[in-house]
């Protein structure tokens, strides 16, 4: 009888110890945790996106750069490959476009008497290598930066991966060297013809009677008009912009950070794009758009008739300086 | 095929960079490229966190998109490569990470970087696997000899997680679940456009 309690006290005791411990299991597995989140006052990525743009901390390597864990990108992206294309494409091909039909209708301007037979020196000889040695590196510089841009979608299906990264290769080292003589050349122009390009009274009359370019009228001129001057101005501040944002790129990190880099890549791109487009309007008027136009900066004297056409206040500042000035075609100025 | 990712647990990471240790002597990265770093939070201060980092092998990559030359390109396992031959050294791909993943050898004289350097996920390049021309261009290719990344192989607490992203994704939760908290998975929401629910 004895044994028989002895063995009911050690199974409800057992019972009730199991009671006890399925009892407390859970409500310790529930409470533990909660009081045992050593991270809890560690910062969290959501609410550091949201506070800043660059989440950025200690690094034990000397890298500056990689110091930030995260970093914007997206958007530039999206100007990258979608709006920069996108721009540049509509500037350069609108411009392409309104030439062409600009040609079509109102064809090369004329030398309305013909030529004279007597020339004017236009541009000596320091000018016009200035001019050309800026020029050229500006082709070389806008066909390579457009392969930056078009390249991998015009260019890259036409001749294969291979070749194109191997003629992008030379045309970013042809971009990055010949930016040397382009902003020499920039800064040259800016001194050698500032003087002629400070926009006065004479270019508003010229601008109110659309420089002549609808119709025959010819209004006056001095040395530059103002068409030419607005071409200098972009040349100038276009350049001297493509230049600071080149530099910035060519030694990346020198002077700002990851958006700073961006903000120059984007700056440099729709300049650029910009740049290029009002240069095509250059190129036409002083080719094919104009008779007598492109031996100022060939032969670096225009025909005095082309001089008094588009030039009248310059021509009779030139003729009042003396007779050096106006010499015979093919005669040695004295 | 496995969708390859990194995850890193950051609340386990205890900034020993031997991730970045092995990565470098595993690939015989030259010196001054770091194809992974640990970025240490508020360092010293109330809310310290370090995070190790690297390429997170992005879907829908921001640095091929940008790249000019088309030099980059996705393997069946998700992992963003690329060639070192086709690789002109403009820099663009730095410009779009959103990671800071891409290096570059030669730091910027005239524009001239070299060929950029990242993070390969340990699977090489585009020549032969496992080949010394891919070794010397991009290093190990383990994935190749059936390994995962070395950086998460050896990682002594187990934070840095490299494999198939719903492999890890679930370890991750299991985690989670048993300790009961967790920061996430940082850089998911950015690099994959989806983050793991805590």
């Amino acid at each position: 009888m004895a044994g028989l309690l002895a063995q009911a006290r050690f199974i409800v005791g057992a019972l009730a110890l199991i009671f006890v411990v399925a009892m407390a299991a859970p409500a310790s597995a529930q409470q533990q945790p909660l009081s045992t989140n050593p991270m809890a006052s560690s910062v969290k990525e959501d609410q550091l996106l949201q506070q800043m743009r660059i989440i950025d901390g200690r690094v034990s390597i000397p890298d500056r750069q990689s110091r930030n864990l995260e970093q914007p990108g997206r958007d530039w992206r999206q100007f990258q490959q979608q709006t920069l294309p996108w721009i540049a494409g509509i500037a350069i091909l609108g411009v392409l476009a309104a030439l062409v039909v600009f040609y079509l209708t109102r064809g090369m301007v004329k030398i309305e008497r013909g030529r004279s037979g007597r020339v004017v020196v236009r541009f000596n000889a320091l000018e016009r290598f200035v001019h050309w040695m800026t020029a050229t590196c500006f082709i070389v510089l806008a066909l390579s930066g457009l392969n930056i841009t078009f390249g991998k979608t015009l260019l890259a299906p036409v001749i294969g991966l291979d070749a194109f990264a191997a003629w992008s290769q030379w045309a970013k080292y042809a971009h990055n060297y010949l930016s040397f003589p382009f902003t020499i050349g920039v800064v040259l122009i800016l001194l050698l013809w500032v003087a002629g390009n400070i926009p006065n009274k004479v270019d508003v009359e010229w601008v109110k009677r659309c420089g002549g370019i609808l119709g025959s009228d010819h209004p006056p001129a001095q040395r530059f008009n103002a068409g030419q001057k607005l071409i200098y101005w972009v040349v100038v501040l276009g350049g001297l912009a493509s230049a600071v944002t080149g530099y910035l790129l060519m030694f990346p990190f020198y002077a700002t950070g990851i958006e700073g880099m961006q903000t120059a890549q984007s700056v440099h791109g729709i300049v650029a794009a910009l740049f290029i487009a009002v240069m095509l309007g250059h190129i036409y008027i002083g080719t094919i758009g104009m008779e007598g136009a492109f031996e100022a900066m060939g032969e670096g004297t225009v025909d005095e008739n082309w001089a008094r056409q588009h030039h009248a206040l310059w021509l009779e500042d030139e003729k009042s300086k003396g007779p050096a000035g106006a010499t015979p075609r093919g005669a040695p100025a004295e | 095929m496995a969708r390859m990712k990194f995850l890193c647990d950051a609340d386990r990471c205890i900034e020993c960079n031997a991730c970045v240790t092995a990565c470098k002597n595993e690939h015989e990265v030259p010196w001054g490229i770091n194809r992974r770093r640990v970025v240490t939070i508020n360092d010293g201060k109330p809310g310290e966190r370090s995070i190790s980092m690297a390429c997170m092998h992005c879907t829908d990559a921001p640095c091929a998109s940008v790249c000019p030359v088309n030099c980059f390109y996705t393997t069946a396992d998700a992992v963003v490569l690329h060639s070192k031959d086709l690789c002109i050294g403009c820099g663009y791909c730095f410009y779009a990470c959103p990671f800071g993943a891409p290096q570059y050898p030669k730091v910027g004289n005239f524009g001239s970087r070299g060929k950029m350097d990242k993070c390969t996920f340990c699977a090489g390049g585009p020549e032969a696997d496992s080949s010394q021309a891919e070794f010397v261009k991009y290093g190990t290719n383990r994935l190749a000899e059936g390994k995962l990344p070395l950086c998460a192989e050896m990682c002594s607490t187990k934070s840095l997680l490299a494999g198939d992203g719903e492999i890890i994704a679930q370890i991750y939760k299991e985690r989670v679940v048993k300790r009961g908290y967790g920061s996430g998975a940082w850089g998911w929401k950015t690099a994959y456009k989806e983050s793991i629910a805590t």
